[in-house]
């Protein structure tokens, strides 16, 4: 019996065209567009000015309060000026634009392929290399990892769980990593529960890849404290309140964070960053993008630098197919449709999906009609039509003591509800309004 | 036979009698003393209970109206001069004589302005669309023409135009109460100074972003430039943040401005047409 969370999910079409795809890497954009909002938090405070020459891996903007990252060139070359463009969340915010010239890397990170086991430094270290190389989540929220790397006082952690479920369809972005950067990944892990004090980790991979489970059992032999574990294929299985309740059936209070529970989730991706900032001196400038979809002529996982415009990305897969609909930056379910191709890649970008104008167009909205699918499909049991209903009518009270906050937005209310309600827009209002009125009480 | 007749008249009757002294009684013991004037002031209100003077209701405005001493502070978007002059009569108290007001919505970005850039198909309200993202041009300030302002308005009077995309107010009907103001999450409408013949001079865009990437998402976005400032002669244009405001109170409808825009985008309306003039003939920018 595969483990799995016990309350919701849904299965939707797993759609993983590219798994079979080994990660191509793309080549370096002519100019790269660097966000100072990739993360969660205050956005970083630029420390380069127009005129300047920067070589990738380079600082070029400092993180600005406790919640917030380093962001660094993924490029080399002269930067041109600083500006609002719109990124991948749909706004216009600030980014640094940087001419590219050459690939010159910083001399300090170690570009060499070699496979560098041995951990010298202690765990205080761990934590500020992440912190310094600006690693944040990659499995999409983007949260700082340094300061999940810090554990609070009177609270410990157990164990540390590693996330490689990829539940989301269509991306296959951990999966290629899985397979291809094993043991960085593995020393990755192991640097990280040295961070933590933890003498056990726990992957956990949804059974749709096998291979990805196969690899990881034979490898994890050679590491101390590290086992792989098959989940259920089951939508939301990679949320992180899920993940814990499927691997160590731990259930997190509404409110709270994992530590509560003694444990730390980190995603593959970020585990494979922190081996990189350690061993390799490298800071997160690139990642594994899946770029996806039915029309595409040529799909496939790249790896791709921060900054890159998204229609490079889409060239790189064949060009986009005259059928396109809408382009999604993300999974299909929690992802974001982009307004404009020129939008470049992120941190926490994992997938960048075209999909044909038939597929992603929204059908037609009717009445709700009680059937309580949405109820009982909520992974956080909620009552999603409930929450619609009373954000719709703008009764925040109820939106609130209904815990509105404890939303995820993973979208399965809205993927399965017969009437095609837009329920996530609506909880996903109830979801501002209601921090911002919490946050205005508190002041 | 006659006996049971006058028996149930008779007791019937002092039943009759005891419940009405019962009644009578108690009313005496639990009268509730109200002031008949909020009655009276009540039924000088709009009556529309908008919630456009912040409180809940008419009613709950009249009994404010008495209980103040002093009432100045206290206005109804709703009732004319008139109105409040009467409510004033009635309670034997002044009122502050206030200024006309009407909603005017500071965007012009129909799609021939400001090409639409993307296609929205979520939940058709502004409110959601704002929180998403820029909208479905290029104007992350712009009107999304999603209707909320319509379905806030208690009085008919401002609806979305299906050519423009854009709201339209009709003055006649706009009671200025606040209510489109708020709901609109872009803050694109403005209470402003209702003029003679409902004559009206603003700048009808309220882009923050520099010249140049406001003109390239909107051709008639206002882009800063201060031409207007200078030529006011009376000091009521300011220019800050790259967006220049008429102030309504201060400005004289010199119409001096209008022509001086770059992208037209200060708006003259219900104006007779201009002269053909010197100046009118080097800047073919008049009206709209």
């Amino acid at each position: 019996m595969l483990k799995t969370f016990p309350k919701g999910g849904i299965h939707p079409a797993e759609h993983k065209i590219t798994a079979g795809k080994p990660t191509e890497t793309l080549p370096v954009p002519k100019t790269a567009v660097i966000p100072l909002s990739q993360h969660l938090g205050a956005p970083s405070t630029p420390v380069v000015k127009k005129g300047d020459m920067v070589k990738a891996g380079q600082l070029i903007a400092k993180s600005s309060a406790f919640v917030s990252a380093n962001i660094h060139s993924s490029v080399s070359g002269k930067v041109t000026k600083i500006d609002n463009v719109i990124d991948t969340s749909g706004y216009r915010q600030p980014a640094v634009i940087i001419e590219v010239e050459g690939d010159e890397w910083d001399e300090k990170i170690d570009p060499g392929k070699t496979l560098k086991k041995e951990i010298t430094i202690s765990g205080e270290e761990i934590r500020k290399r992440t912190e310094e190389a600006g690693i944040v989540g990659l499995g999409g929220a983007t949260f700082p990892s340094h300061i999940k790397l810090s554990v609070p006082k009177g609270k410990k952690a157990e164990v540390l769980i590693i996330n490689g479920a990829e539940c989301e369809p269509y991306l296959t972005a951990d999966h290629r990593l899985m397979l291809e950067k094993g043991d960085e990944l593995m020393v990755g892990i192991t640097l990280l529960m040295k961070a933590l004090g933890v003498e056990k980790a726990m992957i956990g991979i949804e059974n749709n890849k096998p291979d990805a489970v196969d690899h990881l059992t034979s490898l994890a032999v050679n590491y101390k404290g590290i086992s792989v574990h098959a989940l259920k294929v089951m939508y939301p299985q990679g949320a992180e309140k899920q993940l814990i309740k499927s691997l160590i059936n731990r259930e997190v209070p509404s409110g709270a964070l994992p530590i509560e529970v003694g444990t730390v989730v980190h995603n593959v991706g970020t585990a494979v960053a922190v081996y990189e900032a350690v061993q390799k001196n490298k800071p997160l400038f690139e990642r594994v993008v899946t770029v996806s979809g039915k029309s595409l002529k040529n799909p496939g996982n790249f790896l791709v630098r921060i900054g890159t415009p998204v229609s490079e990305l889409i060239e790189a897969a064949g060009g986009m197919p005259e059928d396109t609909g809408k382009i999604i930056n993300g999974g299909p379910m929690m992802g974001k449709a982009l307004n404009t191709t020129e939008a470049p890649v992120a941190k926490g970008t994992s997938g960048i999906l075209v999909f044909p104008a038939s597929d992603s167009k929204r059908e037609e909205v009717q009445k709700c009609i009680r059937c309580a699918k949405c109820v009982s499909i909520c992974p956080m049991g909620l009552e999603p039509y409930l929450l619609n209903a009373a954000s719709e009518r703008e009764m925040w009270e109820i939106v609130e003591t209904d815990r509105v906050l404890d939303c995820m937005e993973c979208g399965s209310c809205s993927y399965i509800c017969p009437s095609r309600l837009p329920l996530l827009d609506y909880i996903r209002l109830g979801k501002s309004t209601v921090s911002k009125i919490i946050r205005s009480r508190k002041q | 036979m006659s006996d049971v007749i006058i028996y149930s008249v008779v007791s019937l009757s002092l039943i009759g009698v005891l419940a009405a002294l019962i009644l009578f009684i108690i009313a005496q013991k639990f009268k509730v003393i109200e002031d008949p004037r909020i009655d009276l002031v009540e039924q000088a209100l709009p009556g529309a209970n908008c919630g456009g003077c912040s409180m809940p209701g008419c009613r709950a405005f009249a009994e404010e109206l008495v209980k103040a001493d002093d009432i100045s502070h206290l206005n109804c978007p709703v009732a004319s001069n008139e109105n409040m002059a009467e409510i004033a009569k009635i309670l034997g108290k002044e009122i502050a004589e206030k200024e006309p007001l009407v909603a005017v919505v500071k965007c012009n970005g129909s799609p021939e302005h400001r090409p639409k850039t993307n296609h929205y198909d979520g939940a058709s309200e502004c409110r959601i669309a704002s929180a998403l993202y820029t909208g479905d041009t290029g104007c992350p300030y712009g009107c999304l023409g999603l209707g909320e302002c319509e379905r806030a308005c208690n009085f008919d009077a401002i609806h979305i135009d299906k050519e423009t995309g854009l709201p339209v107010v009709i003055d006649d009907k706009c009671t200025a109460c606040n209510a489109c103001v708020i709901a609109c999450p872009r803050n694109i409408i403005e209470l402003r100074k209702k003029n003679k013949k409902d004559r009206k001079i603003f700048v009808s865009c309220i882009n923050e972003e520099k010249g140049g990437v406001a003109r390239k998402n909107c051709k008639v976005a206002c882009i800063g430039c201060g031409r207007c400032v200078k030529v006011c002669p009376f000091e009521a244009i300011t220019l800050e943040n790259n967006l220049a405001y008429i102030d309504p109170f201060k400005c004289r409808l010199c119409r001096k401005c209008a022509p001086e825009c770059p992208t037209n985008a200060i708006l003259e309306i219900n104006f007779p047409p201009r002269k053909e003039k010197k100046e009118a003939a080097e800047t073919p920018a008049g009206e709209k």
